[in-house]
């Protein structure tokens, strides 16, 4: 009995925002369309209550709960605090856009809130079984999330790429994880580092079970040569929706390549740093070159996500703490830089119209400077200019990358970081020196421009005082990872 | 006991075994889509039979009841209400084959060559133990799925639930020219909303007599 | 018994068990393939004297042989194969159809140990049975390459796939209180007369079993699959002679099994109601006899279902239904009233 209540604490904020979610559904029947702001309300406070029971029941050291298969250490619980709040700005970015989109329903605020619980049960994983489970609860919600808009047939087809090569990348994950299984007779991460130290298991199997892995991960990932879906989703989709996809669950992802790779498979590092290494120099090269051809905004980001992410997987090939944590402070400050420029999209858009296209942000110091300027801060961070975040980050990835000895791998992300600035500086070029191509009025709720404006700066601010970030990631890698 | 140096188990494994195989084989080369389908039943059933070979009688009939029994036959449901074009879906095989052929071809032989016999052989893996006669595999399944196995499972039942909220934010919508009816509502009908009873006077016509005479020459008529 | 152990030497003992087993499936399908055919014949005496007609009574006394005839008449039949349907899968159907309908009898117990093959699932390899049925049912249906086959085989399979859950959960509520999948375990634990059979504790779950039952068997008032009056004869339409008498010969049987299930798992089965008479295979067969007759009964009395008041009937009550008495089952079992529920 003592057990299970440890367990159920341990896992409260993740019942917590279960309950939400089933409560926000049942609400939904009962209200009428005018109420309806009241499941917004919900499920902001069901984050806000998450939040509460993340930190209150936080203790440096690490737990196991549920017989092993969930973990509550200091990275879990920075990395679901992390996902609180990047979701707490989705649900105030769109609030608007989905609104005048007829999607402003219950379903919408219960499929964020599982595919939340979804990223928290991945970054808490303890067990393959366990971050399987998680990853395909989230999986499930944003395929449902990307088709809610079911008159969009653009979305529907989205919806349908997704879940196709989704249910693919899981099918290898999961023969991946057989393989792993077979050898090691254990599902469990710390186990089968145990069995993997002692060396037992046959080497060939494992590589084997670790490619199929790797592969599968770099497809939910949307690391190149798994990347094809990444562009078509991000256009399909509903912005809203777009926004959720590129931003929260990649720290998820992170998590869960933490938890497959760095932990459970520690001992092969040689093996999938070899790996990691491809897909991040081709990410980096194909992100960044595709992205200048584009004319779309919301598929120059999805190629500005894939080369993100190749810079993240550098950060994770490196096998260090340092690499580790750096690419940890990566995949935080993209989330604040996707959030940020999705939100501009958002702000940008209104009834019938979607600003998605570079052609709209034509002029926009002329509409409006203070958004012009938001999103200058926004791009010169994805560029890596100074000082900004996006800068910082950068650097200690490729900081880290340098100390594991990958010299010409890091001279050659530099440059295509220089190739790359291209396009986000046109992206400048346009709003401050083209002529506006529609004059209308740019109307957003007040909490939301506050906000919003607030996360475009932090990028400033933090990318000048980077200390307090870096604390928290060096804090959450060092306590969790042996 | 022996049937040409064959042990009885064998003899029932390679039998499924190969049924496995062809039925596996034809769900992807047969042209009717509903033949695959029924082809991909029979793979179920002897997948079935294979693991009531490994003492897993609980997984074999589960497999048969949930995917033989209940999602093959709204798949078999689908696959006949539609007009698959399957040259279409053909169209790009030649083309690909040179590629896909080689590719596939290698994995497989990668395939054999790690998971066969010389890395997950018996002598490698050692079969496990005989369990005693009154060992309940359904039994000893649901110990551990309620102990430690308990929040994959329970997570099991979240991702069911999202798929059901899924697939009814997708399909249900209300339809303003659907004819559907409330059972609730018609039960719910009284007498006074249907039926109305109205008092009136006997209509009485001025012209009485001349009336029926004409109505009495009409009987006669017929 | 000698000899031929020495004419198959080394091979006599699985030879052995082969033809025991042989001999005892004989004994189950044979007097259930009699049950049958007389169980036709008590559906129309007993709705002829429902509707105040005497029934057949033409072939026979009493018309006892009115089966025989039949039989005779349907053996000699033409089976007719049209030409545009698919003409394996147009044969695999009445065949796929019998198969589980008999196959499920291997694990029915119908005394104290008297069951040709006590397996610890029982429980779900009847329903797995069952549910394989339907296949017989689509592909007949599918093959006929007929509208009106295609429209009632769509109705059913439906249908069945539908009731089937809410037949699942009935027996959920039944092996809670059994603790066990295996049939004869499961009437064991009625032990004790009357007040101890299931159906009283599960009353709900039993009634929705009994419907669903009903409605699995594609019989009236669930019978919108065969719809005569709209679909012509349903699924079946095409076929004829043996084929058809196959099909006809599968319902019946499932009749008799969804029946012999009700009587094992909610009614006792073998077992006797007042301690005074011991319990004994007939009280199973008196059981089985009475479901039967409702099956009967109902059939003369209600008027068949509209297709949505099938569907509502079964996802918007019966499973709703079972859930909640389901959990009200495991919760009383955590109170000192545990003791009624088992």
């Amino acid at each position: 009995m003592e057990n299970i209540r440890y367990d159920l604490i341990t896992a409260l904020p993740e019942i917590i925002l279960l309950g939400m979610a089933m409560l926000v559904l049942i609400t939904d029947l009962f209200l009428k369309q005018s109420n309806r702001i009241a499941i917004y309300g919900l499920s902001q406070l069901g984050l806000l209550l998450a939040a509460y029971f993340t930190v209150t029941t936080h203790v440096p050291s690490v737990g196991y709960a549920f017989t092993g298969a969930f973990v509550d250490d200091a990275m879990s619980d920075v990395l679901k605090l992390m996902i609180y709040v990047g979701t707490s700005l989705i649900f105030v970015y769109t609030r608007q856009y989905i609104q005048l989109r007829n999607m402003f329903r219950g379903e919408f605020y219960a499929l964020v809130l599982f595919s939340v619980v979804g990223m928290m049960i991945m970054v808490s994983g303890q067990s393959m079984l366990t971050l399987y489970v998680g990853l395909e609860l989230l999986s499930l919600s944003l395929y449902a999330l990307v088709a809610l808009d079911r008159d969009n047939h653009f979305a529907t087809e989205a919806a349908m790429k997704y879940f196709v090569l989704g249910a693919l990348a899981s099918g290898m994950l999961l023969y991946g994880m057989s393989m792993i299984y077979g050898m090691t007779g254990s599902l469990n991460i710390s186990d089968i580092n145990h069995v993997l130290m002692n060396g037992s298991g046959i080497h060939a199997v494992l590589v084997l079970g670790l490619v199929f892995i790797v592969a599968g991960l770099a497809f939910k990932l949307g690391a190149v040569p798994f990347q094809m879906w990444v562009p078509d989703v991000y256009e399909g989709s509903p912005t809203a929706v777009t926004m959720l996809i590129s931003s929260v669950p990649k720290l998820a992802a992170f998590a869960f390549v933490i938890r497959l790779l760095a932990q459970s498979l520690q001992t092969m590092a040689i093996d999938w740093q070899q790996m990691l290494l491809i897909m991040a120099v081709l990410s980096i090269v194909l992100g960044n070159v595709t992205a200048i051809a584009q004319t779309n905004l919301k598929r120059m980001l999805a190629y500005s996500t894939i080369s993100h992410v190749g810079f993240v997987l550098l950060g994770l090939m490196s096998a260090s703490g340092n690499g580790y944590i750096s690419a940890l402070f990566y995949i935080a400050s993209y989330v604040v830089m996707t959030l940020a420029g999705f939100g501009i999209i958002l702000l940008l858009s209104r009834k019938g119209f979607e600003a998605q296209n570079l052609s709209d942000l034509k002029g926009l110091n002329q509409r409006s400077p203070w958004v012009a300027f938001l999103m200058l801060i926004v791009m010169f961070s994805m560029a890596g200019i100074p000082p900004t975040l996006g800068f910082y980050a950068k650097f200690a990835v490729l900081q880290a990358a340098l100390q594991a000895g990958f010299l010409w791998v890091v001279v050659f992300a530099v440059l295509m970081a220089v190739i790359g600035a291209f396009y986000y500086l046109r992206v400048i070029k346009l709003m401050y020196f083209d002529e506006p191509e529609d004059n209308s009025p740019i109307t957003a709720p007040f909490d939301m421009r506050v906000i919003l404006s607030m996360n475009a700066l932090a990028l400033l601010a933090i990318g000048i005082m980077p200390q307090g970030l870096m604390t928290i990631c060096f804090y959450a890698i060092s306590r969790s990872l042996s | 006991m022996t049937f040409f140096g064959l042990h009885f188990q064998d003899i029932v494994f390679y039998t499924l075994a190969t049924i496995l195989l062809i039925a596996g084989l034809r769900v992807i080369t047969t042209r009717n889509p509903v033949y695959a389908a029924l082809y991909l039943v029979l793979a179920f059933f002897t997948a079935a039979g294979i693991w009531l070979l490994l003492e897993a009688e609980f997984l074999a009939i589960a497999l048969v009841l949930v995917y033989v029994g209940a999602v093959m036959v709204l798949f078999l449901f689908v696959v006949m209400m539609l007009d698959i074009n399957l040259d279409k879906l053909r169209e790009g095989f030649w083309k690909a084959l040179p590629i896909a052929l080689p590719v596939g071809g290698l994995m497989a032989v990668e395939m054999v060559m790690i998971v066969g016999a010389r890395n997950f052989g018996a002598d490698v893996v050692p079969a496990p133990a005989a369990h005693p006669a009154d060992y309940s595999n359904t039994a000893e399944l649901g110990r551990v799925l309620y102990t430690d196995y308990l929040l994959p499972f329970e997570l099991a039942s979240v991702v069911l639930l999202v798929a059901i909220v899924a697939a009814i934010a997708l399909t249900l919508r209300d339809r303003k020219d659907s004819k559907s009816m409330d059972p609730a509502k018609q039960v719910l009908v009284k007498k006074a909303d249907r039926l109305r009873i109205v008092k009136m006077e006997a209509e009485v016509e001025k012209n009485d007599v001349v009336d029926t005479s004409a109505q009495a020459d009409d009987k006669g008529a017929k | 018994m000698e000899w031929l152990s020495n004419l198959f030497g080394s091979y006599w003992p699985a030879v052995e068990i082969t033809g025991w087993t042989l001999i005892k499936i004989i004994a189950i399908v044979a007097p259930l393939m009699g049950a049958v055919a007389y169980l036709t014949l008590a559906e129309r005496k007993v709705i002829g004297y429902m509707q105040v007609r005497i029934g057949p009574n033409r072939v026979g006394y009493f018309g006892l042989l009115q089966p025989l005839a039949d039989g005779i008449k349907l053996l000699f039949k033409e089976v007719i194969l049209p030409t545009a349907s698919n003409k394996a899968l147009f044969l695999l159907g009445p065949v796929l159809a019998i198969a589980p309908a008999f196959a499920a009898w291997a694990v029915v117990p119908f005394d104290l140990n008297m069951v040709l093959a006590d397996v610890d699932a029982g429980l779900l390899y009847i329903l797995a049975m069952t549910s394989v049925a339907v296949y017989g049912v689509i592909i007949a249906g599918w093959a006929s390459n007929s509208k009106y086959a295609f429209l009632g085989s769509l109705r059913s399979a439906a249908q069945i796939v539908s009731y089937e859950i809410a037949m699942g959960f009935a027996l959920v509520g039944v092996l809670m209180c059994a603790n066990s999948l295996n049939l004869g375990k499961i009437v064991l634990g009625q032990e004790g007369g009357f007040w101890h059979w299931y159906f009283i504790p599960l009353f709900p779950l039993f009634i929705v079993y009994f419907i669903s039952a009903v409605a699995e068997t594609n019989r009236a008032p669930f019978d919108v699959a065969e719809g005569e009056s709209e679909i012509v004869a349903g699924f079946h339409v095409e076929y004829s002679g043996m084929a058809f008498a196959v099909f006809f010969l599968a319902e019946y049987a499932n009749m008799i099994l969804v029946s012999m299930l009700a009587a094992l798992m909610f009614l006792g089965g073998w077992l006797s109601p007042v301690p005074f008479i011991p319990d004994s295979f007939l009280w199973l067969l008196a059981k089985v006899g009475f479901l039967l007759f409702l099956f009967l009964w109902f059939r003369a009395t209600f008027p068949r279902y509209r297709y949505d008041q099938i569907m509502r009937l079964g996802w918007k009550v019966f499973i709703p239904i079972t859930i909640v008495w389901i959990v009200f089952v495991g919760g009383m079992m955590q109170t000192p009233w545990a003791h009624l529920f088992h």
